[in-house]
């Protein structure tokens, strides 16, 4: 017998402890920096999962609650320093954001929750919209293009903090990163969660036994919108600026890219997701041009081909390692396959995209390149050759190295099915 | 003493066909009333005007006394009615067991909490056991609902039904489809629930139907012909022209 909530436990502590000691171990300024855009995005990326993924609610614009936060965040700061406001710690300014998030959820939410499906995603475009249009218009709050900018030291706080260096800013985003990815996971076990489920898979039922469908939908925006409100207060202290680009449709696509990237079906999906699109964003925009366009083809594949994302692929596997984890093993070989194949062609691929990129963004006539850090003139003849024979080659690979991994993962459940129920 | 469910003079149109042409109907306390007719005679409709899922064109239904013509169905649920559907209505990816507590959540208080834990209380969990344990469920409570088999989702859906624990269950064709063993387990669920309980049936069987009803009316292209106990009923001319002898036919 096992404890309940304990593999929980478990893994929560273990969870705590990296966070601690991360920084420690990779302690150069830009890492810092992305594990704090890490964290910020986790949050965000949980609270918009709590619409898509457990209330079945697609929002072309959950980053007006994340920023609109972040704009009276920065506000309230700017504020305490000026002492306009009373003073309250930087520490708990994220309550601050979330209340604002709050507000904003409960107004707008009344409305868009109405209907739910088409006319839900419509109704959040409309207003994604009308979020970047008022902050061009009212320029008292909003600051035009220039954005609002603030200062998160406003004063030593318990313990000498100050927020000054961006450790103590990492450790406050990692709190609260902690804290609200908690309370989003207990939300799911309260009636509340469970309805909004109920929600997702059949509104007609649910009116049946008692429940407002428009109740339901819109607790859970205005609680969602609590936490992207949260997260859009502690951007506002990361990087001590808030843009109109905060409330507009790229930072709503963005997260609903990770999330989807992630896995809506399962509550660590939106984490993967954060985290995975994160590290390529802040790793790879800085060495290829080309990110937008990788990530549009990695959100495509993951649409048609795996779309429970990340944790839908891993927890394909959950059967097996329950009922015979050497299953698993058995199947590493053709994983091998598979992986070898894609990243011939990936390689091949990425060279391609990257050689036709340099060559139709170029200005002067240089057309000399490093590709894979070797030397090539993007101009010759035979870098292209190569290139093609690897994407070709890889493509042949795969179409033979995956079905014998589909074929191999089939065996595997079947003797898992067996396994169970002998 | 009031009864349970009360039309007068109830008429429904879509567009321009009128499907419900002035129905006036009372089900009393305690009995089971089963409603019959042929296909399209507008059984089911009647369930959807009385339980909001339709609007009502014309007319007044009343629910033990109190006038709910046109609430909303949740309103209707909340004053103590609730209904199963013809085509099971279950929620597919949950389990069974999450299926019959999501139906216990309301009537016990939880409404729209937020901050009680449903996997903490005994309260729920012991409604949704004894609900389980009485539709003959409770052996396969952890498998998702929609991998049941077709017996199994018509007892979880009068599970459902029966779980905020409503004083008047309407069912809509509870045995329709089912085998004659699987006919009897759940004839006999329903003669248990009705136990504490008035009840409204929709049904094609006649054997079930005289076997359960109290009383019967029989619905007839949008109108009620004929009210009365079995016998009465089964001695009746207008409804062995109209229905009963083109089924026995
Ligand atoms: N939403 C709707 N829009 C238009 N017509 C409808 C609608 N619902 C029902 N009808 C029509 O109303 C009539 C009665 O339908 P209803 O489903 O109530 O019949 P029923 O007595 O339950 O039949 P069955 O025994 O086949 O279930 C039918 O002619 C049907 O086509
Ligand atoms: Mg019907």
């Amino acid at each position: 017998m096992t404890i309940p909530g304990a593999k929980q436990t478990s893994v929560g502590a273990l969870v705590i402890a990296l966070l601690i000691i991360l920084p420690l171990i990779v302690n150069s300024g830009f890492a810092l920096t992305v594990m704090s855009q890490t964290g910020i995005a986790i949050i965000f990326a949980l609270a918009f999962n709590m619409l898509l993924g457990q209330g079945g609610m697609l929002s072309f614009g959950h980053a007006v609650y994340f920023g609109l936060a972040g704009y009276v965040t920065a506000h309230v700061m700017n504020g305490m320093a000026n002492e306009d406001l009373p003073y309250m710690p930087v520490s708990l300014i994220p309550l601050v954001g979330g209340v604002a998030g709050l507000f904003f959820g409960i107004l707008i939410g009344f409305v868009s929750t109405r209907r739910a499906g088409t006319a839900f995603a419509m109704i959040s475009l409309g207003f994604a919209e009308l979020a970047t249009g008022l902050t061009l218009i009212i320029i008292f709050f909003f600051n035009g293009e220039e954005g609002v900018q603030t200062d998160r030291w406003v004063r030593e706080e318990w313990f000498g903090i100050t927020y000054g260096p961006d450790i103590q800013v990492y450790y406050l985003i990692a709190v609260w990163c902690v804290i609200a990815a908690i309370a989003m996971y207990l939300l799911t076990r309260t009636p509340f969660g469970r309805m909004s489920n109920a929600v997702r898979d059949n509104p007609e039922r649910v009116q049946f036994i008692g429940y407002n469908t428009h109740r339901v939908r819109w607790l859970a925006f205005s609680l969602s919108s609590f936490f992207a409100g949260l997260a859009g207060a502690l951007h506002a202290v990361n990087v001590e600026h808030v843009g109109f680009e905060t409330v507009g449709l790229g930072q709503s696509a963005v997260i609903l890219i990770m999330v989807y990237i992630g896995g809506t079906g399962h509550f660590a999906g939106p984490i993967l997701g954060a985290i995975l699109i994160t590290l390529l964003n802040a790793y790879l925009s800085d060495i290829s041009p080309a990110w937008y366009l990788y990530l549009g083809l990695i959100f495509v594949g993951m649409v048609m081909f795996a779309p429970g994302g990340l944790a839908g692929l891993i927890m394909m596997h959950d059967p097996i390692r329950r009922a015979a984890p050497h299953l698993l093993m058995r199947m590493a070989p053709a994983y091998a396959a598979a992986f070898g194949t894609s990243l011939v062609a990936l390689v091949g691929c990425i060279g391609l995209v990257e050689m036709a990129y340099f060559l139709s963004t170029t200005v002067s006539r240089n057309t000399a390149l490093i590709l894979y850090g070797i030397a090539l003139d993007a101009a010759d003849f035979w870098p292209w050759l190569v290139c093609v024979a690897l994407a070709a080659a890889g493509a042949l690979g795969c179409s033979r190295t995956y079905p014998r991994l589909a074929e191999s993962y089939g065996t595997a459940m079947h003797e898992a099915r067996r396994a169970v129920a002998s | 003493m009031t009864n349970a469910i009360e039309f007068s003079g109830v008429q429904k149109s879509f567009g321009n066909t009128e499907v419900i042409r002035g129905v006036d109907l009372a089900v009393e306390q305690g009995e089971i009333h089963a409603v019959i007719g042929p296909n399209g005679a507008g059984k089911s409709t009647l369930f959807n005007l009385v339980t909001g899922r339709y609007h009502v064109s014309r007319g007044r239904i009343e629910l033990n006394g109190e006038n709910i013509t046109n609430r909303a169905p949740h309103d209707i649920f909340r004053k103590g009615l609730s209904r199963s559907f013809q085509v099971t209505n279950i929620f597919p990816r949950m389990s069974v067991f999450e299926n019959v507590r999501c139906g216990v959540l309301w009537n016990l208080g939880y409404h729209y909490s937020f901050w009680h834990f449903v996997n903490r209380r005994r309260d729920l969990r012991e409604r949704t056991e004894s609900i389980l344990e009485q539709t003959g469920l409770a052996s396969r409570r952890n498998v998702p609902a929609g991998l049941l088999s077709y017996s199994d989702q018509r007892a979880l859906e009068i599970a459902v039904t029966i779980a905020g624990g409503a004083s008047v269950v309407l069912l809509d064709e509870p045995t329709s489809g089912m085998s004659s063993s699987e006919t009897e387990q759940a004839v006999a669920l329903i003669r248990d629930i009705s136990a504490t309980r008035t009840m409204v049936i929709v049904e094609h069987d006649m054997g079930v139907v005289f076997d359960l009803a109290d009383r019967i009316s029989v619905l007839v292209y949008g109108k009620v012909i004929a009210t009365g106990t079995p016998e009465e009923i089964r001695s009746n001319a207008k409804v062995q022209e109209a229905y009963l002898g083109t089924e026995a036919a």
